[in-house]
């Protein structure tokens, strides 16, 4: 997506000549403007579907997607294609010349360099084809100096970014020392948070033609899901997040659960998360209920309201007289854990429930882990090493972990027709993962674009996973230990079930990329603060755009054109490392290498346009035909053409 | 005892006595049918014949096809279960196969539309055996040809060429039985045996009348097949005849192409002759030798060595390379060697070992060095295809037989160059080409290489999946046609092994029927699968324009490009340079310093990469090591803990085809309406989607091969998940939150 290269095909598109002619939208994305958008095999538009060259699968979304033209607002674009495009509300702070870019794949570049309150870009044009390097500063996690200055007075600048490559400049120090470099200047807009600035997501104004904030009513996905029923209530006890200040405020509990006895629960569960609904399954009536761990500590201390509760919620599904408790970190964890005063259901206290450790590592562990591969992927890669230097960082073991936890809870859920309470220490992290994961398994609706956003912004956003935390949105602390990359490895884990099961899912892999650039970018609200409290406080909906808005508003970029609706299909993916893959297309788009070469969707695109094409001259035929035989016989009904997904 | 064992041939009609007794009636019965018309029925008379004999549960027999012994009833495990559970039924060894016939009615038959015709899932060809163990006290033995005594193990595993494992109890049946059935078996796999025992010169089948696919293959045999491809290729060189009855070499093909100016054919028995595999539009060609012997005079090797290279140069511009190809890849035990220890990987006997070799996945795969070894093969040919499309030179590729590496590398290097190769038959005419008519030693190289070959060209498929017309389908298929002794494509060492073989065995017969005839094995329902949906079919171009717009290409290559100077003296434009180097060394190598092949292999890449794609140009593999990947289809297709229920490529494959079927279907109702009466049409029908055979659902990843046997919709779940990640640092013990206030209320 960020540009980072060398441009190719420019030259020789011919598809640039009218992409740039007319009144456009601006495109809020990192543009990348006609230079190569690694890894987004599908990015290919209408435009390009007629042919089959190479600039078609090269050239960015972002290009075509200026030309989608449903935006009310339309600025008119400089067809000049090196010329920084500015976003509304975006002002340009500084710039200069002559800074060089040593770049890991071409060498050194030297061109300019302007940092916006939004974006750092980088343009070299003496090189044919120019080179541009656009990404917002939110994907910055640490800038520093690289020693001293040189003899001639050169300083170096290395980058590290959250988007897995690092980035150096080198530049030569103003001679008078009162004026800030322009790497000042981007430090301290980079850093905003730390700096005591806004982020840019709460100046950014662009007006989209759907408001992404209303994608999600927690009531409405209940009531899609049969809830309230007899069994389940939707309790009103957090609506001004009293018991629990990192829950939703609607929350879903057994009805014989009082909310006296809630309050009761909170203390007795971890930052008073106590175990709620997530999903039911329509027919089983088998529960997915997401919690944090009980407060046993060392003396085992029990809660009568809590035990209730759990067989309440076991009561509340007749088929099965069990209820399986996944705890989702290695059970030395959890033994751990009773030392500092959590700890996991005993047996005793939990009659009829079996307690499953899912050996999940913690926050620290997924940090590390993605630091090595971080080192192994980029810039190069080492040939002769590469699987086993692959497995050392234990990646895709992870990743197998969690989507085997998943497994077992959708296997639990639908095959055991049993419900289950999914905890790990505080409920936000990998019980997210696993919840949300599982519930993709389990529900096809969360297969859709749409139902994804659903998803993300209920098991995720709702239910208080620390974005800001995690991700550190402006804040300069990159050595903080809350970091971690536990949102990305969902959207892999994702990404590993998109691979085994093509057909299944709404969204293509550019959705996913985009969710994952625009988690780092801070130009949309949607990843902004740590809770649903936090961000009605910093009335986030109000005054940020949401990403879904943005999203939704050209949904024909992020289709998969295999999609096939299954309805109540559930999934079981294959979790062995040999069918886990690394996911190339993100961890290592930014080796030019590395480019994609399977336009299997682009070919299946020009299939659907074919026949489409062929649809309508039948329907032409068709009504030519009915018309004449209606004067002959009239009163025949024209039929209808077979609509497009009758096949199954 | 087994080394008396009488061969059964069925010309002779002669059946070992000790089998007779319990065959006695589907014997003679078989016996007599073979005695009548035999000839003249087809593989559905057969059956059909053959139905009232089914509640006896006896394999359908191919014609030639006989029984050795039987033995009944035995366990065959299911191997996706731990709890070793299995069907009964009767295992039945053949003249052809290792055969199992369930008691039960299995589903499989109705259930399959990818059916091999010759032999069904359950089964082995006796060639594809690879290994047979014993079970012995719980104790898992080798069984050699040696080791088969009198005693036989309680179970009995088979590992197969294609990567099948089969288990076997021998417990439940009488012991007479037990023993016969597994001394059977582990003779007729393990026992060497001599050519002429191999199944395909029993078998009597006649080959359909649906030879199509196999006329369009070039098979390469005749001086016309050799004069269209030159003319294709507008090759300047010159046909050789002269070794029409090998009186040139034995080791050549009957017809060859070398270089216009080589006149004496005579020396060396054709050692060194560079023969021509294919040219390039601007002139230059791709030549292959065998190595000169070496005993020759020191003076007489150099002059005759100077002449040969000469002779490749003067084919176009005076330029050429040579590569020694026994220098720059591994040798062809190396590749044995590896091989063995890669498919080691995939004979998994039950869920406990796949789930423990799980985690060592990826260090297991690149230990083997199996993917290695593609890469370097695919670097190779990407050198050579450099040499042609960028600097129009001509490439000589030598080896010591000039039969193996070389014929890996040319028919690479080629599939690369010409998208005529790109297609079914151009690929399996080219096939014929380099090995068959090439004189690749299959029979001695157990096709090993060959297997690679397919290897190699996979990866070139996942990459580019539109610019190919077939499947992965197809290279897996072809890749167990190998091992089914019914043709005779890869059953000889040379063309003249073939020739003088068939003249001494079976001067009647002809050769046995060709691989290529794949109506032999799949209907053409199935044989759909071969094609890849996605092909994108370039305006009818069966010969290659003299001028196509490649030309251009070069033009828009960046300058830089250019610059790669050859300075590894590779790049000789006068032969005079040539000679001095050759003083040197027996043959020049052309990437001469080891430290940056790659690298000026790298510049060519990327500017083929920025170039816009053109599926019907030139095409060049991603050799960086996530980019190699893993023919799952092939290795992992048996192994049921990697199945993804509804899920996998097929689901892409089985949608397209769907699409491609209605898009087709469209096409037929608008030319109806165009030629006539279209009103009276009711098109309602024609828009229904075609009842394909391949719903999409329903399938595992697996498919078309290794049907769900019996397996419910169970995820699988994995085992010992505790032992899995050892973490040596402190990380896993932290708290999740660093900051910690554990409310303790």
């Amino acid at each position: 997506m960020h540009a980072h290269t060398s441009a190719s095909a420019r030259t020789h598109d011919p598809g640039h000549t009218n992409r740039n002619c007319g009144k456009t939208w601006q495109l809020p994305v990192f543009v990348c403007r006609g230079s190569v958008r690694f890894g987004m095999e599908e990015s290919g538009s209408v435009e390009s579907l007629c042919s089959s060259t190479r600039s078609d699968r090269s050239s960015g979304t972002a290009a075509e997607l200026r030309g989608k033209g449903r935006a009310t607002e339309k600025v008119h674009m400089d067809p000049k294609k090196d010329e920084l495009p500015l976003l509304p509300e975006e002002r340009i702070q500084d710039s200069a010349k002559e800074v060089t870019y040593i770049c890991p794949f071409i060498g050194p570049l030297r061109g300019s360099l302007t940092v916006t309150n939004y974006r750092l870009f980088f343009s070299c044009t003496e090189r044919e084809p120019a080179f541009v390097l656009d990404l917002p500063l939110g994907v910055l996690s640490r800038v520093e100096k690289i020693g001293p200055a040189t003899s001639r007075g050169d300083v170096s600048f290395g980058f590290v970014c959250k988007d897995m490559r690092n980035l150096r400049f080198v530049h030569k120090e103003p001679e008078d020392s009162l004026k800030k470099s322009v790497f000042e200047v981007l430090m301290k807009f980079a850093f905003p948070v730390s700096n005591n600035m806004s982020l840019f997501a709460f100046e950014y104004k662009q007006v989209f033609p759907e408001n992404g904030w209303r994608v999600y009513d927690p009531l409405a996905e209940y009531k899609r899901q049969g809830l309230p029923n007899e069994s389940w209530r939707i309790s009103k006890v957090n609506d001004h997040y009293e018991l629990c200040d990192t829950y939703p405020a609607a929350i879903v509990v057994p009805v014989t659960i009082t909310d006296e006895e809630l309050r009761r629960i909170s203390s007795f569960r971890a930052k008073g998360r106590i175990p709620v609904l997530s999903w039911i399954h329509p027919e089983s009536q088998a529960a997915v209920v997401r919690s944090s761990q009980p407060m046993v500590a060392q003396n085992g201390r029990r809660c009568k309201e809590d035990e209730k509760l759990l067989q309440a919620i076991m009561d509340a599904n007749a088929q099965s007289h069990k209820l399986f408790i996944f705890d989702a970190r290695p059970s030395v964890n959890a033994v751990a854990n009773k030392m500092k005063g959590g700890g996991y259901e005993s047996e005793d206290a939990y009659q009829n429930a079996e307690l499953v450790f899912l050996e999940i590592h913690n926050i620290h562990v997924m940090r590390e882990s993605l630091r090595k591969l971080k080192e192994v992927v980029y810039p190069n890669i080492e040939e002769s090493h590469w699987l086993s230097n692959l497995e050392s960082t234990h990646w895709l073991e992870h990743i197998k972990l969690i989507l085997a936890g998943a497994l077992r809870i959708a296997d639990k859920v639908e095959s055991g027709k049993t419900s289950v309470v999914v905890h790990c220490s505080d409920g936000w992290d990998r019980t997210a993962q696993l919840t949300s994961l599982a519930l993709i398994m389990l529900d096809s609706h969360y297969r859709t674009i749409r139902g994804f956003q659903i998803l993300l912004e209920k098991e995720w956003l709702s239910f208080g996973h620390r974005f800001q935390q995690r991700v550190g949105h402006g804040d300069k602390n990159h050595t903080d230990a809350d970091r971690s990359p536990i949102f990305l490895q969902f959207i892999d884990c994702v990404w590993q079930m998109t691979r085994q099961f093509p057909a299944a899912f709404e969204y293509n892999e550019n959705f996913l990329i985009t969710i994952l650039d625009h988690l780092y970018s801070c130009l949309f609200g949607t990843f902004l603060c740590n809770s649903e409290q936090q961000r009605l406080k910093e009335e986030v909906p109000k005054r940020t755009v949401s990403l879904w808005s943005f999203v939704n508003s050209q949904l024909e970029e992020f289709v998969n054109p295999l999609y096939v609706h299954y309805s109540s299909h559930v999934l079981f993916p294959t979790v062995g490392i040999r069918h886990l893959q690394l996911w190339v297309s993100y961890y290592i788009r930014w080796n030019p290498r590395m480019r994609p070469q399977e336009p299997v969707h682009q070919r299946y695109k020009e299939l659907l346009a074919k026949r489409a094409e062929l649809q309508k001259r039948v329907e032409e035929l068709q009504r030519e035909a009915a018309n004449r035989t209606s004067s002959e016989r009239a009163g025949s009904p024209t039929r209808s053409i077979t609509p497009v997904q009758t096949f199954v | 005892m087994w080394g008396a064992f009488p061969v059964l041939k069925l010309g002779s009609h002669s059946i070992p006595q000790s089998y007779c007794s319990w065959l006695n009636i589907t014997f003679t019965r078989l016996v007599g049918m073979l005695g009548s018309d035999w000839p003249g029925a087809t593989l559905q008379e057969i059956k059909l014949e053959k139905e009232p004999l089914k509640k006896e549960k006896h394999p359908d027999l191919l014609p030639g096809e006989v029984v050795f012994c039987s033995a009944n009833p035995i366990l065959k495990y299911t191997q996706d279960d731990l709890s070793q559970r299995g069907v009964f039924g009767t295992l039945f060894c053949t003249n052809f196969r290792v055969t199992f016939i369930s008691d039960e009615m299995s589903l499989e038959e109705t259930a399959r539309n990818f059916k091999n015709k010759l032999y069904r899932e359950h089964d082995v060809t006796l060639t594809c055996v690879d290994h047979i163990y014993g079970v012995y006290d719980e104790k898992r033995k080798l069984i050699t040809g040696g080791l088969v005594k009198n005693k036989y193990p309680s179970k009995m595993i088979i590992h197969c060429k294609d990567l099948q494992v089969f288990q076997f109890c021998l417990t439940y049946t009488k012991e007479e039985d037990a023993k016969k059935i597994f001394h059977g078996i582990a003779h007729h796999c393990l026992e060497e045996k001599s050519l002429k025992c191999l199944f395909a010169f029993s078998y009597e089948g006649t080959t359909s009348p649906d030879m199509q696919r196999k006329h369009d293959t070039i098979m390469f045999d005749s001086p016309e097949d050799w004069t269209k491809e030159m003319k294709r290729t507008k090759t300047k060189c010159r046909l050789v005849t002269e070794n029409d009855n090998f009186d040139l070499s034995q080791k050549l093909p009957k017809y060859f192409v070398i270089p216009s100016v080589i006149e004496d054919l005579s020396c060396h028995q054709g050692k060194g002759l560079p023969i021509w595999c294919w040219s390039h539009h601007s002139g230059c060609a791709l030549f292959k030798a065998s190595f000169l012997p070496v005993a020759q005079e020191d003076g007489d090797f150099q002059k005759h060595l100077d002449t040969m290279i000469n002779a490749v140069a003067h084919n176009y511009l005076y330029s050429v390379k040579t590569e020694d190809l026994t220098e720059s890849l591994p040798t062809l035990q190396d590749i044995q060697q590896s091989y063995n220890k890669f498919k080691q990987f995939f004979l998994i006997d039950n869920a406990t070992e796949f789930w423990l070799s799980d985690v060592k996945w990826f260090s297991s795969i690149e230990s083997s060095g199996w993917l290695d070894i593609i890469r370097q093969c695919l670097q190779k040919a990407v050198e050579v295809v450099e040499c042609l499309e960028k600097h129009n030179t001509n490439v000589l590729i030598t080896e010591e037989e000039g039969t193996d590496l070389c014929c890996l590398i040319s028919s690479l290097a080629q599939i690369m160059l010409d998208p005529y190769y790109r297609t079914l038959t151009g690929f399996q005419s080219l096939v014929q080409k380099e090995w068959v008519a090439g004189c690749h030693a299959f029979l001695d190289r157990c096709n090993h290489l060959n297997q690679k070959d397919k290897d190699c060209v996979w990866q070139l498929v996942q990459q580019q999946g539109p610019a190919f017309q077939f499947s992965e389908t197809y290279l897996t298929v072809l890749s167990d046609s190998i091992h089914v002794p019914v043709f005779s494509t890869f059953l000889f060492n040379s063309a003249y092994h073939r020739e003088s073989f068939m003249k001494v065995e079976s001067p009647l017969a002809q050769s046995g029927p060709s691989v290529w005839d794949w109506s032999l094995q799949f209907d053409s329902k199935a044989q759909n699968f071969f094609l890849n949906p996605l092909y994108s079919e370039k305006v009818k171009q069966t010969v290659r324009k003299p001028h196509k717009p490649k030309h251009q290409r070069q033009l828009s290559l960046p300058s830089t490009a250019f610059k790669t100077p050859p300075k590894k003296g590779f790049f000789k434009d006068e032969a005079d340079s040539l000679k001095k180097i050759l003083r040197v060394k027996r043959i020049s190598r052309w990437m001469g310093s080891p430290d940056s092949p790659v690298a000026a292999t790298w510049e060519f890449y990327e500017a083929w990469q920025r170039r816009p794609l053109d599926y019907h140009s030139l095409l060049l593999p991603c050799l960086d090591g996530p980019a190699i990947h893993l023919w799952m289809q092939r290795y992992l297709r048996w192994i049921p803990e990697v199945h993804i229920m509804g899920g996998g490529s097929v689901a892409i494959t089985t949608k397209l085809m769907e699409l491609l079927a209605q898009v087709q279907d469209l096409k037929r109702v608008i030319d109806q309406k165009d030629s006539s009466q279209a009103a009276k049409l009711d098109t309602h029908t024609h828009l229904q989607p075609r009842p394909l055979s391949f719903g999409s659902s329903g399938h595992m990843s697996s498919f078309p091969f290794a049907y769900s046997r019996n397996r419910s919709f169970n995820p699988i779940i994995p085992t010992g998940l505790l032992q899995s990640i050892v973490l040596t640092d402190n990380l896993a013990s932290q708290e999740d939150e660093v900051s910690q206030f554990v409310s303790l209320v």
